[in-house]
């Protein structure tokens, strides 16, 4: 019970910080479960992270998974909850006021100046997953070329964490 | 529902199926599909309403395909819409990912397993990495802002708290995003 409350409040804690989705609260999630409280290591992150890229639905999905690793069904549920719960109260608030609020004059600014904060949160999320998941010759390859390939054409993503599984079934 | 009175309004159930389907079927992101479902295939929503609700979505903490959902359910029947539209975009991945996990616990060591999962952890790091700059050289952001993204790249890789990098970071984002949209 008492690990179940730590993940309700690790992932509720995520969930109100979240600016940018699940991609830019990655150094924060990193944080808390692999440094603070050491409820997996670093690979093991990573590929939890990486799954849940690769499966439809919400990115920030991951934290289901990492919550099932550390505790199973109850641990998914109460990651789940603990990710979910707190923001969408806010967006259901939000969401009450949205007609006033539409076009009000704030609105821009706030989009356009929390954007870069998120996409340097994004940047750093995409650099210590390379870390952890830089291990070979061969990880760095497939690192480079997914970069490449995902920021100059506009094909799915898919199609890179499809290959690099492919790769590491061939050659690792 | 302001301008949208000539549309369709969607009942719960519908909602919920829609979601049911995107979240299904989003592969690499709710967004794009989620558009093309309410806007083009159903016409629920107008172009415009769809990217306003994207648009409060993304402002807001917490995954922003959600806040959505929750923007699109709420504006059509209230609570119990926000509700049967973010169950719906749940349920499925839910019950996915919950298989996925416990395979993952009883097979996730095997080599072979292994190694495939390390070649996918791999190309999904270049694939965050992809993203941030993609969307970096699009926005084509001013000096300032170029200033704040790098900073809170440095303050995340050195695994400052996240609630202290937005202290830090958020009012200097919207002063400077302020100056130049006014």
């Amino acid at each position: 019970m008492i690990l179940l409350g730590q993940i309700l409040v690790a992932f509720g804690t995520l969930s109100l910080v979240a600016i940018g989705g699940a991609n830019a609260v990655l150094p924060e999630m990193h944080r808390l479960v692999v440094e603070v409280h050491h409820w997996m290591d670093d690979a093991t992150f990573t590929q939890l992270f990486a799954m849940a890229q690769a499966a439809p639905g919400p990115n920030i999905l991951a934290a289901s998974v990492m919550g099932w690793h550390i505790a199973g069904p109850a641990g998914m549920m109460a990651a789940t909850l603990g990710m979910l719960v707190p923001s969408a109260c806010l967006a259901w608030i939000m969401a009450g006021l949205t007609i006033r609020l539409r076009g009000n004059t704030w609105m821009k600014p706030a989009q356009f100046g929390l954007v870069p904060i998120a996409v340097g949160l994004i940047a750093a999320s995409g650099l210590i997953m390379a870390q952890a998941a830089g291990t070979s010759w061969l990880s760095f390859l497939i690192i480079g070329a997914s970069t490449v390939f995902v920021w100059r054409t506009k094909h799915s993503p898919l199609w890179v964490l499809a290959g690099g599984g492919l790769l590491g079934l061939v050659l690792l | 529902m302001t301008e949208a009175s000539a549309r369709i309004t969607p009942s719960r159930n519908q909602l919920f199926l829609a979601y049911l389907q995107i979240g299904l079927t989003s592969f690499g992101g709710v967004n794009a599909w989620a558009r093309r479902f309410f806007v083009e295939k159903k016409g629920w929503l107008s172009e415009q309403e769809y990217a306003e609700a994207l648009g409060i979505g993304q402002v807001l903490p917490g995954a922003n395909a959600l806040n959505t959902a929750i923007g699109i359910g709420t504006r059509f029947h209230g609570a119990t819409g926000a509700l049967a539209c973010a169950a719906g975009l749940f349920a499925g991945p839910m019950i996915l990912l919950a298989a996925v996990a416990s395979l993952y616990d009883s097979y996730g060591q095997l080599p072979l397993v292994r190694a495939i999962l390390t070649g996918i952890a791999a190309a999904a790091a270049g694939m965050v990495m992809g993203t941030a700059m993609k969307m970096a050289t699009k926005l084509r952001p001013s000096l300032p802002l170029w200033a704040i993204g790098l900073t809170a790249l440095a303050m995340a890789v050195l695994r400052v708290p996240m609630p202290y990098v937005l202290l830090a970071l958020a009012p200097l984002g919207l002063l400077a995003a302020w100056h130049e949209t006014r």
